[in-house]
């Protein structure tokens, strides 16, 4: 266990001019983590970069596997040796992960995955922004579970969210997601990073049952997450991909332990929705017009809204930090006032259906972009008035 | 004739090979038939006792010869047999 | 025959109420988890440090079965994943008991990646020349002109020498023994666990039911028979000279070198990038 001072020294707290991926990997090592497995991949590169210089730092580890496949497999075995564990990419290597995602959702494996998102599909645009990624983190893999994804639209947020990320993820027992695009990877601005001390740290829940071979892993508490052993500790417990009960044995036969199962994987996210869910609200409470954006279009949003309510124009700005579980609630909470949504995106449509489902009825517009250049804010804006005219 | 059956060692009355006493967990055995088959002294052969399973279980067809080799219980690939050694104090 | 002390020898390595497995007559997996409990046995290791990883498949239900902290992977990654776990916690001993094809088909590439690192891993490959959990389909050990479902009119690939493969990637040790060699396969297994560094054992394992029913070798005595037959113990020949073939199957051990595993050289790099 590491004292006060050592875990200080670990964490560059201070101000710093940093970019985004940086940023990212700082906060890691600020939650904990001391495992990285990862490809390079533009734009997350740096990611890996900044890990193989800082692990070794930290007593952590980095190795750089032969595939993204590799990559989310080794991440999910380092987390169930006890280390907080973690993987960067971007669209193609995300894909690649898909099917390891779905083990470590199905072995309850804690673990960050961050996707700095570029222009898709396929190979796509390797150096340009995308927020085409946000659908695929959500179901990209096969089966039916939640998960849970964070949006960074700031360098500020890339530490802070990624913290926030392993903290989840050791709350929850889930895989989390931080969708960063191209732009908020690699730009450059101020950091400010706190004291070691004063940083929020969670660390998994540890196992009060004894020893046994009545011992059940998966055994949830009442908060439906179970406490997590981990290898070495005298537990000798089995965990699979395949479905399980709690005492981890492969129960393939029974309709019963499969709906036990993937109820709870589902449900552990579903019941702790209010306390996963962060949004930032601007200037909403009596906004007749409500921007719905999350990372670099957040930005481009703020700038509309504000210069909307320059003119008169009664908008706000929902921004949406926590992407999944989807912030349905504090969509329908503004639905009385709100004529209409703009929700900007630099895909062709993906978490926009999220905000027409919970919007109910209430229109939406929405404004697409693609390519290098992120929405200009008087995109928005004009869609702004668009909107109110009608 | 096999060069095992002449050859006697001198101190043979002093040091007497281990006997082994063979035990077959019968709801395991699947039948494979491989101790049978692979007993270097012939002590196992197929009986017409089925288990659960349906499957004729291996017997024993003359214990004394068992000298705990084990290599039934290394082969058996189900953990349906094995040797624990005799009590020879009184005589085996 | 008695009924009261039916306690296996091995039952303390065997997960409690797990047995009897689901492998079939004769199936030489049960015979691999039979000498890895009994080199574990012998070498009197502390269970409580011995994690065992699989992969998809037959054998893969292996680590299912061992009364240690297990996993059970994707298809073809429990090489990957073990990795992660010898990295996190270097004091573990991490066993990887897998197929032929989820280790060498889709596994392929982290198998030559692992191997070439030289990650302090102990894998024991369960031969037994087609995929046998899915019914029985081609993999890349089938031999050629084999039967299998998806080789109907015979196997057209020329089968791996896996041998040769292991000792091309730099494993520091290889060694073949079928599942008849109970013994020598024992012995591997304890020298693998004692040995530092990426080792491979290729167990030529019998599928009486699936390969050995499509090819000629219905009942497990008959496939069995063939291991007897065929197999010549020579140790330390060339692995590029180690091929499988109806009538020979070369075993003993190929490769036993020493060199720095990866945790080892981490270990240093580790050190070196502290002090800076």
């Amino acid at each position: 266990m590491l004292t006060a001072t050592e875990k200080s020294k670990f964490v560059l707290s201070g101000q710093h001019f940093m970019n985004g991926d940086v940023a990212c990997a700082e906060g890691a090592i600020a939650a904990g983590c001391r495992f990285f497995a990862g490809y390079p991949i533009t734009p997350a590169t740096e990611i890996a970069e900044r890990m193989a210089r800082r692990m070794p730092e930290v007593d952590g580890i980095y190795i750089q596997m032969e595939d993204e496949i590799a990559s989310m497999a080794a991440v999910i075995g380092a987390s169930y040796a006890g280390v907080k564990a973690m993987t960067a990419t971007s669209g193609p290597g995300f894909s690649l992960m898909q099917e390891n995602i779905g083990l470590a959702i199905m072995t309850e494996t804690p673990c960050v995955i961050v996707n700095i998102m570029r222009g898709g599909p396929s190979t796509g645009q390797p150096t340009m922004p995308g927020q085409q990624d946000v659908m695929q983190a959500r179901w990209g893999t096969h089966g039916d579970y939640e998960i849970i994804a964070l949006a960074p639209s700031s360098v500020q947020e890339m530490f802070d969210l990624t913290v926030e990320a392993f903290n989840l993820s050791e709350t929850y027992r889930v895989p989390v997601f931080v969708l960063a695009d191209e732009i908020v990877g690699h730009m450059w601005e101020r950091v400010t990073i706190p004291h070691a001390e004063s940083i929020h740290v969670v660390n998994r829940k540890k196992p009060t049952q004894l020893h046994g071979e009545d011992y059940a892993p998966f055994q949830p508490d009442r908060d439906l997450v179970p406490p997590m052993a981990v290898f070495g500790q005298g537990y000798r417990f089995h965990a699979t991909g395949l479905t399980h009960d709690e005492r981890g044995r492969p129960r393939t036969d029974s309709s019963e332990a499969q709906t036990r199962l993937v109820q709870r994987l589902c449900d552990k996210i579903r019941k702790n929705k209010e306390k996963i869910i962060q949004v930032e609200n601007v200037m909403v409470e009596d906004a007749e017009v409500a921007v719905v954006a999350y990372g670099i279009a957040a930005r481009a949003g703020l700038s509309a809204v504000r210069k909307a309510r320059a003119t008169g124009i009664k908008a706000g700005l929902i921004r949406l930090i926590t992407l999944w579980p989807f912030p349905d609630e504090q969509i329908a909470k503004v639905v009385n006032h709100v004529k209409a949504f703009v929700v900007p995106e630099m895909n062709c449509g993906q978490m926009v259906r999220e905000v027409e489902r919970a919007a109910k009825g209430t229109p939406v517009a929405f404004l697409s972009k693609l390519g290098e250049e992120p929405h200009r804010p008087s995109e928005i804006l004009d869609v702004i008035g668009e909107v109110l005219k009608k | 004739m096999p060069a095992r059956t002449w050859r006697k060692p001198l101190d043979s009355d002093k040091i007497k090979p281990p006997k082994g006493e063979v035990h077959i967990i019968a709801n395991r055995c699947k039948g494979c038939g491989y101790c049978i088959e692979f007993c270097p002294r012939d002590v196992l052969d197929t009986s017409e006792e089925l288990n659960e399973r349906g499957v004729h279980l291996p017997k024993v067809i003359d214990e004394s010869k068992c000298t705990l080799c084990r290599f039934c219980t290394a082969i058996c690939p189900d953990f349906a047999i094995f040797i624990k050694e005799k009590n020879c104090k009184d005589g085996c | 025959m008695t009924t009261e002390e039916l306690v296996h020898p091995y039952e303390r390595f065997l997960r409690k109420g797990m047995i009897p497995h689901i492998w079939c007559e004769g199936c030489g997996n049960g015979i691999i988890l039979n000498c890895f409990a009994q080199a574990l046995d012998e070498l009197n290791i502390d269970l409580d440090n011995v994690v065992v990883v699989s992969g998809i498949g037959c054998i893969g239900r292996v680590s299912g079965y061992t009364n240690t902290d297990s996993f059970h992977t994707t298809h073809g990654r429990p090489i990957a994943f073990a990795t992660g776990v010898k990295l996190a916690n270097p004091e573990l001993k991490v066993a990887v008991i897998s197929g032929d094809g989820d280790l060498f088909a889709i596994g392929g590439n982290h198998f030559i990646h692992a191997a070439r690192r030289n990650m302090d891993l102990k894998v024991i490959c369960a031969n037994n020349f087609i995929y046998g959990m899915t019914g029985g389909q081609y993999g890349p050990t089938t031999p050629l002109d084999a039967w299998t479902t998806t080789t109907p009119y015979g196997n057209i690939e020329h089968t791996f020498n896996l041998i040769h493969l292991a000792a091309a990637c730099g494993a520091v040790y290889v060694a073949r023994w079928t599942a008849l060699h109970v013994r020598r396969l024992t012995e591997s297994i304890k020298k693998a666990l004692q040995k530092e560094g990426f080792t491979f054992i290729e167990v030529v394992s019998q599928c009486p039911e699936i390969f050995g029913r499509y090819n000629k070798m219905e009942t497990p005595l008959k496939m069995i028979q063939w291991f007897k037959q065929a197999s010549q113990v020579q140790h330390f020949s060339d692995p590029a000279k180690a091929e499988i073939t109806p009538n020979k199957i070369v075993v003993g051990e190929f490769v036993d070198i020493e060199k720095p595993s990866y945790g080892r050289l981490l270990k240093d790099m580790t050190t070196r990038a502290k002090q800076r």
